[in-house]
């Protein structure tokens, strides 16, 4: 007899750090699951919420005015937009970003030089954005531009990144 | 414990009741028993341990920098406080309720003032801090958490004074952040996001004023107080600080203790009405200053990011983005927080610079940073512009890779030779080591602070 109580003692004792053990994991696991949701809702608060004005929508395109307002090879600055609408040498538009690609300094168009020039840390850009001295590591972002009836317009909503100057960039009035 | 002499309640009048009930124990400690129980019944002295070992009060082991710290903080706070009432996180708002607390509240001016030079001391003081505690080696176990604790600090107050700098929204305070947030992009991967994140948008505007506000007044004070209880805690936990001692002495492991109350207490209050006077005065002579108000078409030449982030900047116009604002950052933290746990010959806590040898090393290296510094940049600037004379190669080999594999090796064969050299520990090496780096971001700090002037060009500060 003694030997089969014993037995069933022993059962038990056994048992029981093993029920206990479960539960605990269960509790530490749920805390764990608690402490992820957490992390989770404060991270998606402190996110950044979507822009309301998406591309395309109203307040983002600006109009630039008649495309034979601009005369070849001049630079247009826009502040509202924060952009300089460029026509280039062959009458093609550009509508170039203000913001340095360097560390996001404001750069002003020098009408003498014929070029941009940061006055952070001096880097210089070509009518075109393209750089032309460091440390600038990239050519100005340009924002998408098209022209409808003849009048230039600006989609200040959709500023694309660019490593260089492609030719595919620029856009040219219909020839009238 | 009952004090001793309390009176029956018969006997005295409703007043002394009142003030016996706020404090039950004399406001005068008279002998040392009386002064150990006053320690631990008042609330703020509480904190403190009733004794401390004697030899702990030399000023020359902690040069009482710690405590200035935390003497910092709480003005910081206090005038933190005040100018909330008048200050309006809101573009535009900001900048003319900074003109009106100039200009309309009494002695508003004057809380601004306090407020910004308590911000510049208390980085410098910060820093030199962790100067001390490193040269004393209070960082070998079993203080090295406290080292981690410490570092953390180190970061909240950097925070603080960041986010500060952007509140008065003057043209310095809008470009100095919109560099320093522009390094962020150049982080891999993450870098953009991280940027936006903290912008809470694409460029500093309302957005990111009211990030900085609500850091600035809630994130950091919070972390601040959680993390100075920690330390401080920990420090009591260690025993104390360390026990100075001359080199070739060993640690004391009884030392002699004395009550805090007076002999700690007293001096600390020394050191805080000379930091409070000294901090007046500076306040009453030297307006902090307001410049135009934020205008995101001009960027003003040269912009500048605020001091204690130049030496950051001034590796900016050397290396290759990725490299500046990424890699050596990293490497620089990660060393710091592994400076406790690396394994070292001997312990060397409680002895200024680790030993007589080690005190020659570390002037030694110090001069060959005083020397190589500069000749790097002036070199760099005039004769290997990278950018230009290698253009064949990428900008990633020709101004990171390349420098970077220089001065990574440059650091590596400095710590053999001189090692071989002056057949030291390792204990006396890495200090060495140390005293360089912290010698050439000390002259990058300089050269970045006063010797760039406008297209960041190299000019006499004068
Ligand atoms: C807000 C910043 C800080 C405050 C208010 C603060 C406060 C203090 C105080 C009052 C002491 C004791 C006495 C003294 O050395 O003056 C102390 C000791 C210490 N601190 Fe800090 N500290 C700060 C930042 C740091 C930093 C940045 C580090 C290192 C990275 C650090 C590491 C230590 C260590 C290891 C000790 C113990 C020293 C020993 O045992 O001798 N602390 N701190
Ligand atoms: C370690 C603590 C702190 C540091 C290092 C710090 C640093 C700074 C700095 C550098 C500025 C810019 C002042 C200027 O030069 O124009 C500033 C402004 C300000 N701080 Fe703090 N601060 C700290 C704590 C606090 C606290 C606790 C509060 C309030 C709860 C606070 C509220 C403000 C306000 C309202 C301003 C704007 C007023 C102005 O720019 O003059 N600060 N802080
Ligand atoms: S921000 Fe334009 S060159 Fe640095």
């Amino acid at each position: 007899m003694s030997e089969t109580k014993k037995q069933h003692k022993m059962n038990e004792t056994e048992q029981m750090p093993s029920r206990r053990s479960f539960l605990f994991i269960f509790w530490v696991g749920l805390g764990i699951v608690a402490f992820i949701e957490f992390i989770g809702v404060v991270t998606a608060f402190l996110l950044p919420r979507k822009k309301k004005t998406k591309t395309g929508d109203f307040g983002t395109i600006i109009e630039a005015g008649k495309a034979d307002k601009f005369s070849l090879n001049s630079v247009t600055a826009f502040i509202r937009g924060k952009f300089y609408l460029c026509r280039l040498e062959d009458g093609g538009f550009l509508a170039v970003s203000r913001k340095c690609t360097h560390l996001g300094c404001t750069v002003p168009w020098s009408d003498k030089e014929k070029k941009f020039v940061c006055p952070c840390h001096a880097s210089a850009f070509d009518i075109r954005g393209e750089v032309i001295s460091p440390p600038a590591p990239r050519a100005l972002d340009v924002y998408h531009l098209y022209v409808e009836n003849n009048i230039v317009k600006v989609d200040t909503g959709k500023r694309i990144k660019r490593s260089g100057f492609r030719t595919d960039q620029v856009v040219y009035a219909k020839k009238a | 414990m009952k004090p001793k002499h309390k009176p029956s309640p018969e006997t005295t009048g409703f007043f002394h009741q009142l003030f016996r009930s706020i404090f039950p124990y004399p406001l005068i400690p008279k002998s040392d028993q009386e002064r150990k129980r006053y320690l631990l019944k008042n609330l703020i002295l509480h904190f403190r341990p009733p004794t401390v070992p004697e030899k702990t009060l030399k000023f020359s082991l902690t040069w009482g920098l710690g405590g200035m710290a935390a003497l910092l903080i709480i003005l910081q706070f206090g005038t933190g406080l005040l100018l909330k009432f008048v200050y309006k996180p809101i573009p535009v708002a900001a900048y003319s309720s900074i003109q009106m607390l100039q200009n309309e509240v009494m002695f508003g001016y004057l809380i601004r003032n306090i407020h910004h030079w308590c911000a510049n001391f208390l980085v410098l003081i910060v820093f030199l801090h962790m100067l001390r505690v490193f040269f004393t080696g209070a960082f070998h176990p079993p203080r090295q958490f406290s080292w981690i604790i410490g570092l953390g600090l180190f970061g909240l107050v950097l925070t603080a004074n960041f986010t500060g700098y952007l509140l008065p929204y003057d043209q310095l305070a809008y470009w100095a952040v919109t560099v320093s947030t522009g390094m962020l992009e150049y982080i891999p991967v993450v870098g953009n996001r991280l940027q936006e994140i903290i912008q809470g948008g694409n460029e500093i505007g309302p957005a990111t004023l009211s990030i900085f506000f609500a850091i600035h007044t809630a994130v950091v004070p919070v972390g601040l107080i959680i993390l100075m209880a920690f330390h401080f805690w920990r420090i009591r936990k260690t025993g104390g600080l360390v026990i100075p001692r001359a080199s070739g002495e060993d640690i004391e492991k009884k030392p002699v203790r004395v009550p805090t109350l007076p002999h700690l207490l007293l001096r600390e209050v020394v050191v805080a009405l000379v930091l409070i006077a000294v901090v007046m005065v500076v306040s009453v002579s030297f307006d902090t200053p307001l410049g135009d108000s934020a205008n995101p078409g001009l960027s003003p030449n040269p912009t500048k990011a605020p001091w204690y982030f130049a030496g950051l900047q001034e590796l900016l116009l050397h290396l290759h983005p990725l490299f500046a604002v990424f890699i050596i950052p990293l490497v620089l933290f990660v060393t710091l927080m592994g400076i406790p746990y690396l394994k070292y010959d001997t312990n060397t806590e409680g002895i200024w610079f680790a030993s007589i040898k080690g005190r020659k090393m570390a002037l030694i290296a110090g001069l060959i940073a005083i020397a190589a510094g500069p000749m790097g940049i002036l070199a760099d600037e005039y004769l290997i512009d990278f950018a230009a004379g290698l253009s064949g190669i990428p900008t990633f080999f020709g101004n990171g890779l390349i420098p970077f594999a220089f001065i990574f090796f440059g650091c590596a064969g400095f710590y053999i030779l001189i090692k071989h050299r002056y057949s030291a520990s390792n204990n006396e090496t890495t200090q060495a080591l140390f005293v360089f780096i912290l010698v050439v971001f000390l002259i990058l700090t300089v050269t970045g602070t006063w010797f760039r002037g406008p297209g960041m060009k190299l000019t006499w500060p004068f």
